[in-house]
């Protein structure tokens, strides 16, 4: 490795360590443990948790099928394709709450419809806020899984169905093993995009304290009143990240180096 | 090591470009940091001002008075501050950003926005806390919030809101999508979206009124001119204009 490198590197280590840092400085740490252990904190953290985790089983349920299918199909335009599902990567969060908005809302053309055939309103619901964030979360999983079917297997899935596995077969007992090295970095990507999901969510969802008010929403709240708090609020966001981060990465890059 | 030596160049470059944005020789530049609310406003007051000091031009920083308190307090140069509630001028007064005693120049008071035709036919204030209405609210960390749960005290109608807002706008933008039947937003929002939204006013909303409040900035780099805007604003210009965006007296 040409040594020059280190120069660029370290500059592009301290664009994203000294920011936290600097977050670190500022705070008054013995002041923080008290800050978080409000109920509403508690409750951001929790909703948190809970409708990242769902989006996450979400994103995999739906994003696998979508990465084989990108991956393995024939089918003209799928160049195209790639790049509409691509799209949430680029899109501006509020944009794409704005998007979700005016589906799902109740003016939106399959809110008007839920809202008309079965009484469901989506926006200002949990689930709203589990759509958002699977919606700005899926390309993450998507493209990890892709990468990963694009570098190898399909000559074993080949063989398999030479040697007459049915295709359903061949996507449960050779595909699906392939995938799961990626499938586990894909699916912290995606937990990890989802649990600081913002724009979409106060977008399209709302926020209101232990329905919508996720924990990145809570910590733009509280900031109109007390930065201090929300400082104390996004060190909690951090910590939780790096923690699932340092936790699930190492498991999955073990496995993508077989 | 030549290489080295331009991408350090490349990278000092990046930096002070990022660094230094302002600039600009003759003319006097007058920086206005100002609630969202005065955006409109403002804007119209900017072209009078423009005109009647020649070389003299305004710029703005329009965002949540919260957040304006926040980049002042941290360091970001400004001749003037106008806040949308007392309670951000009191901070940013206490974090000694500010050169003399603030002064009030308009006044605030909530509506309810619903949609055209207001086909709910919400009457009035108590009307909100019906069943099957969904209703969204500003924050009460903000300032239209903290006017509605001053509504909610004085009347002893609670409401169930379905969001709690970061700003009047969003609640605005809800009403207009027709997410949400109703909104408590302020007069000048429900003004400046007339056609989209219809007003429903409650005579609770005088419980709650905002005041407005501006002040030279300390430090200002055009201290002159910012006490010009300010006697401008509160002069009778300022006065119509903001009389026009629903606004009222001091």
């Amino acid at each position: 490795m040409p040594w020059v490198l280190w120069v660029p590197a370290a500059l592009a280590l301290a664009l994203v360590v000294l920011p936290v840092a600097g977050l670190l400085v500022r705070t008054d740490l013995r002041r923080v443990p008290g800050l978080i252990v409000s109920d509403a904190s508690l409750t951001a953290l929790r909703l948190s948790l809970e409708t990242a985790a769902v989006s996450t089983l979400a994103c995999i349920v739906l994003g696998v099928p979508l990465a084989v299918v990108l991956a393995r199909s024939a089918v003209p335009g799928i160049r195209v394709l790639r790049a509409v599902v691509l799209l949430p990567l680029v899109l501006p969060p509020v944009v794409g709450g704005l998007a979700l908005l005016y589906l799902l809302g109740r003016k939106g053309f399959l809110g008007y419809l839920l809202g008309v055939t079965a009484g469901v309103q989506v926006p200002f619901t949990t689930a709203a806020v589990i759509i958002a964030q699977t919606f700005v979360a899926m390309p993450f999983l998507v493209v990890s899984l892709e990468g990963a079917l694009r570098s190898g297997g399909e000559r074993y899935e080949r063989i398999a169905s030479t040697l007459g596995a049915r295709p359903w077969t061949v996507f449960r007992r050779v595909t699906l093993p392939l995938l799961l090295p990626a499938l586990g970095s894909g699916a912290v990507l995606s937990f990890a995009r989802a649990l600081g999901e913002f724009g979409a969510t106060i977008t399209f969802a709302g926020s209101l304290e232990g329905v919508t008010r996720t924990l990145p929403l809570a910590v733009y709240t509280e900031a109109e009143v007390d930065v201090d708090s929300a400082v104390a609020l996004a060190l909690l966001l951090i910590v939780v990240a790096i923690v699932v981060i340092a936790v699930a990465r190492p498991r999955a890059l073990e496995g993508t180096a077989r | 090591m030549r290489k080295l030596g331009a991408l350090l160049a490349a990278a000092t470059l990046l930096i002070t470009a990022c660094g230094s944005s302002s600039g600009g020789t003759g003319t006097k530049t007058l920086t206005v940091f100002a609630a969202a609310s005065l955006t409109e406003s403002f804007t119209a007051l900017k072209a009078q001002f423009e005109s009647a000091h020649p070389g003299t031009q305004v710029r703005f920083n329009f965002a949540g008075s919260s957040a304006l308190v926040q980049q002042l307090t941290n360091g970001a140069r400004a001749d003037v501050f106008a806040s949308a509630d007392q309670a951000n001028m009191d901070k940013a007064g206490q974090a000694g950003v500010l050169d003399g005693a603030p002064s009030v120049f308009a006044t605030n008071v909530l509506t309810i926005a619903v949609a055209p035709g207001n086909p709910k036919g919400v009457a009035g204030f108590a009307d909100l806390a019906t069943r099957g209405l969904t209703v969204v609210v500003c924050a009460p960390q903000v300032p239209c919030g903290s006017a509605t749960q001053k509504v909610e005290q004085k009347t002893g109608v609670t409401l169930r809101p379905a969001s709690e807002e970061q700003d009047v706008k969003q609640v605005l933008n809800k009403v207009q999508t027709g997410d949400a039947d109703a909104g408590l937003v302020y007069v000048t929002d429900a003004a400046s979206a007339a056609g989209k939204v219809a007003r429903v006013d409650f005579p609770e909303a005088a419980q709650a009124v905002n005041s407005y409040p501006i002040a030279v900035v300390k430090n200002a780099s055009e201290a002159g001119r910012a006490k010009e805007w300010v006697d401008f604003v509160l002069g009778q210009q300022g006065r119509a204009e903001l009389q026009k965006a629903g606004f009222g007296a001091p």
